[in-house]
């Protein structure tokens, strides 16, 4: 080989350029690869799960919904805070299987537009967001406007040994009422919407039991 | 050519005529003071040759019929300069805390702070003034043709400059860190989070999780006033070398002229 000496497969010069660029592509990668990977970490995180006491069954009613204070990132103050609407299961209206944890139906006051607050009024009995307009009837599901499914819910159960209403984690529904791991709001889960926005690659952030 | 009558200065104000036969072997102290700074001059570029350099970027031809428009590019730069330079400064007051901390920061500086109130508003205003500009100059470059051949590649970084501008507006809008500040960014994480398979997980990585929490605001911070600035000084002087390598396009109303010697190689 021209430039080599007898039986070497690859230049010197060749073997110098590979050996310097192949070193600082390493010390590239050495501390590129660890503030990516600090950067991109909370994707893969693990949500907090912890059920919080809402207060005793005589608190809610079948009819009109009662509004409890939820903190679901702890620490922060105020910015964790979020709201839950919370009554008792209706099996008149409530046509979704009942199983330990929806005998209270609990919302969350996340419109499923774009995440604004939502306000429950009474005298409609509908769920208004001041954001765009959207509208939930008194189950939670669309009325009008831009939401793309019905109001997130979170799980709720009987703490059997203090008699008292737990709330959980945060699931999101379809327009059937099907249960989904949570997913941000803009993102429909009906048809082939729940393909288009995949859950997180952690979601075991349900009850147990729950796929 | 008439000459025009000197103003009417009192006589000790009068510049001095030179003597005849004054060589300058005395300085005044003016021409001491411009003879040193030639010689600092000197010096850097004698190790540098940076006067080519300033050349080249400053005294280049442009074409006949440039007007106020081609100014826009240059005015959304010294808006960026603004930002930056106002921006330095606020960050030294600011203080990217959720609980609370953030907000009132901000209300350290608007209220206490010696002209605080005014730099911060500098930097509020700047910014739309930097999105109104960056947009007017894009208009101008895709009405003028100015981004065809070969000013493709300075385009393109163009468009990159403004979608980087774009998301210095969204960073910035949280840091404030009131009721709207918080909302508006729900909403643009979650509009966000509407694309399709990539959607979810860009949520994710500007939140810092699943839901808005305590590094959040931090993470905001640190992509407004780090990653994206350094991009954008970087890319405007990518920006600024390609358009004085390769000259300002001629406004389109403009005719090219014919050579003489193609009018006579017709005939």
């Amino acid at each position: 080989m021209p430039g080599a000496f007898e039986g070497e497969t690859v230049t010197r010069r060749r073997f110098m350029n590979v050996v310097t660029q192949g070193s600082g592509m390493v010390a590239a990668a050495a501390f590129t690869l660890p503030a990516l990977g600090f950067a991109l970490g909370p994707l893969f995180s693990r949500v907090p799960f912890d059920w919080q006491v809402i207060g005793p069954p005589g608190d809610f009613t079948k009819t009109t919904y009662t509004t409890k204070v939820l903190t679901i990132v702890q620490g922060i103050g105020e910015a964790g805070y979020s709201i839950a609407y919370v009554r008792t299961r209706d099996p008149q209206i409530d046509t979704e299987p009942v199983d330990e944890y929806n005998r209270w139906v609990a919302l969350s006051s996340r419109c499923m537009h774009l995440g604004c607050p939502v306000r429950f009024v009474s005298a409609a009995q509908r769920f208004i967001c001041p954001c765009h307009g959207g509208v939930y009837d008194f189950r939670g599901m669309v009325a009008g406007g831009p939401p793309v499914r019905p109001l997130d819910r979170f799980y709720t159960r009987l703490n059997e040994s203090t008699g008292m209403v737990e709330i959980g984690p945060r699931y999101s529904v379809n327009s059937e009422l099907e249960r989904f791991s949570p997913r941000d709001p803009g993102q429909p889960l009906d048809g082939i919407g729940q393909y288009l926005y995949p859950a997180r690659f952690d979601t075991s952030s349900g009850p147990p039991g729950h796929p | 050519m008439p000459k025009l009558p000197s103003p009417p200065l009192p006589k000790i104000l009068k510049p001095v005529p030179k003597r005849p036969g004054d060589n300058g072997q005395k300085m005044g102290p003016v021409e001491a003071a411009a003879e040193g700074g030639i010689h600092v001059v000197d010096w850097l570029d004698e190790r540098t040759s940076m006067s080519g350099g300033i050349r080249w970027l400053l005294f280049r031809k442009v074409p006949k019929g440039i007007n106020w428009f081609y100014t826009l590019g240059s005015a959304t730069m010294f808006a960026f300069l603004n930002q930056a330079v106002t921006g330095v400064f606020l960050a030294m007051f600011y203080r990217p805390d959720v609980n609370g901390g953030a907000y009132e920061s901000i209300r350290y500086i608007t209220d206490d702070a010696f002209l605080g109130q005014l730099v911060r508003a500098m930097h509020k205003w700047g910014a739309s003034v930097m999105i109104i500009l960056i947009f007017l100059h894009m208009a101008r470059v895709f009405f003028f043709g100015a981004y065809k051949y070969p000013r493709e590649l300075t385009w393109i970084i163009g468009v990159v400059l403004l979608i980087l501008t774009l998301a210095m507006g969204f960073t910035g809008y949280l840091l404030p860190f009131d009721q709207r500040s918080y909302w508006a960014t729900i909403v643009g994480v979650n509009i966000n989070g509407t694309g399709p398979f990539i959607g979810p997980y860009l949520s994710d990585f500007l939140r810092a999780g699943p839901e808005f929490g305590a590094t959040t605001l931090s993470r905001f911070y640190a992509i407004h006033m780090m990653l994206i600035p350094g991009l954008i000084a970087a890319l405007i002087g990518a920006h600024l070398y390609l358009i004085t390598k390769l000259g300002i396009s001629a406004p389109p109303w403009l005719k090219a002229e014919e050579e003489p010697e193609m009018r006579e190689a017709e005939i």
